[in-house]
């Protein structure tokens, strides 16, 4: 049997290495600062494009979230990995999607971004990696004891297809009304004209990356989420050690670019009030532990026809349109008036899904 | 004597948990595990080497895999 080199221990140190340098070009390219990447800003960005919320500084159709959907589709296809299936808690799992989507906008930035923030040279994500891998610990408790989403079910082939269509759809949008100079709004689509929103590559060149990405990321089962839960857990280094390509490669190509500027006040999209730092990473990093992936790990499965992970987005997305109608999303000036709160009830809600979502398996 | 884990339907890590709690026991030299995905064919593999364990032949019957496991 031909084994994947994606997934030796050479083949996710090369993916974490080219997601590195990629997401440090992007930046480059346009994208906002130590935010060549972020799977939860992107989709926030995206839920702002569609009025799902109406903070007029993040609002973009981000092609990389298509690109990395259709990417894992097409490498699924390609691998005969595409199942469609779903009924693994989907309602425990959009909660979680929503939670987790809260957690990371108090910090401002999912594992991924956090990753390029310490490679930025943003002191702050140090704390938020320390959260992150908190909250990830929490999750790995309830694992040892039993906590269990149950089994997924095959199903049919639409059911795999919902979230692939709806980023053609979201696509099909971007194209039919493109940006004009100077309007934020073009049709159905709202547009930021400043802010992190209003920074971004060319289009078709973070589509082809974000393909790119979503390919090799499906081979690989690159997960950011699960590089600290099974170092935990099992103390296994495997896809910690695309974690740590990612961090080194990015950092070396942001020091080529000038791209590297360390230090914690006055950092991009970033604030300062290190509790909220850790607890915002903490609740996120306990929201993809249990919820078994972390935001962009949760789009390639989807890609492959998880419609679980499906879900998860779905809940993500929502989250964001929750987390900046409700002022509970932070700013750089620090966390929203109700960010606190919802930290609080976060941990609340997944402390109780992790306590009651029990089960002995079948052997 | 073997014992079969299925781990059919079960997302990351769970097939690894459940693999590993029964290579950690000290009853059964044989493990069988069932998985249906590639992904979780290569946490299990991967996590048993690391245990020192030997992997026999691997059996496909459509989605699934059987995956057959001697502690070493």
């Amino acid at each position: 049997m031909k084994r994947n080199f994606f997934s030796t221990r050479w083949g996710i140190i090369c993916v974490g290495a080219i997601i590195g340098i990629l997401a440090a070009l992007l930046q480059k390219l346009g994208n906002p600062g130590n935010m060549g990447i972020c799977v939860a800003c992107f989709e926030r960005d995206i839920a702002g494009a569609l009025g799902l919320h109406r903070a007029g500084v993040v609002q973009y159709i981000r092609p990389e979230i298509i690109g990395f959907v259709m990417g894992s589709l097409i490498a699924a296809y390609a691998f005969k990995e595409f199942k469609p299936r779903c009924g693994s808690a989907p309602v425990v799992r959009f909660a979680l999607g929503i939670f987790a989507m809260i957690g990371a906008l108090v910090f401002l930035g999912c594992p991924w971004r956090a990753i390029l923030r310490l490679a930025g040279g943003d002191g702050n994500a140090i704390v938020g990696v320390l959260g992150l891998a908190f909250g990830i610990w929490i999750g790995t408790l309830f694992l040892k004891n039993g906590y269990n989403l149950g089994r997924t079910q095959p199903t049919l082939i639409g059911s795999g297809w919902v979230l692939p269509l709806t980023m053609l759809g979201l696509l099909a949008l971007v194209l039919i009304y493109p940006q004009i100079d100077g309007q934020d709004k073009s049709g159905v689509l709202f547009y930021s004209l400043k802010g992190p929103g209003a920074m971004h590559a060319p289009l078709l060149i973070a589509l082809a990356i974000g393909l790119g990405i979503g390919f090799i990321a499906q081979r690989s089962r690159f997960c950011t989420m699960g590089a600290l839960r099974d170092l935990i857990l099992f103390g296994q280094i495997h896809l910690l050690s695309g974690f740590l390509a990612l961090l080194i490669f990015a950092l070396i190509t942001n020091v080529i670019l000038g791209q590297f500027n360390p230090g914690f006040a006055g950092q991009p999209v970033a604030h300062t009030m290190h509790i909220w730092n850790f607890a915002g990473m903490a609740l996120a990093g306990l929201a993809f532990a249990l919820a078994g992936g972390c935001p962009g790990r949760q789009l390639f499965l989807a890609g492959e026809g998880d419609g679980d992970a499906a879900v998860f987005v779905f809940g993500m997305i929502v989250g964001a349109g929750i987390a900046h109608n409700f002022g509970l999303a932070s700013s750089p000036k620090g966390v929203g008036p109700h960010g606190i709160a919802a930290v609080i009830i976060g941990f609340a809600f997944c402390l109780f899904i992790g306590f009651s979502m029990k089960k002995t398996m079948g052997k | 004597m073997s014992i079969t884990v299925d781990a059919r339907g079960l997302s990351c890590p769970q097939p690894v948990l459940m693999t590993l709690d029964e290579i950690k026991s000290d009853k059964d030299n044989e493990i069988m595990v069932l998985v249906d995905n590639e992904a979780s064919k290569e946490n299990v593999i991967r996590a048993a080497e690391s245990q020192k364990c030997r992997i026999g032949d691997i059996q496909q019957s459509g989605d699934d895999y059987t995956i057959p496991i001697t502690k070493g």
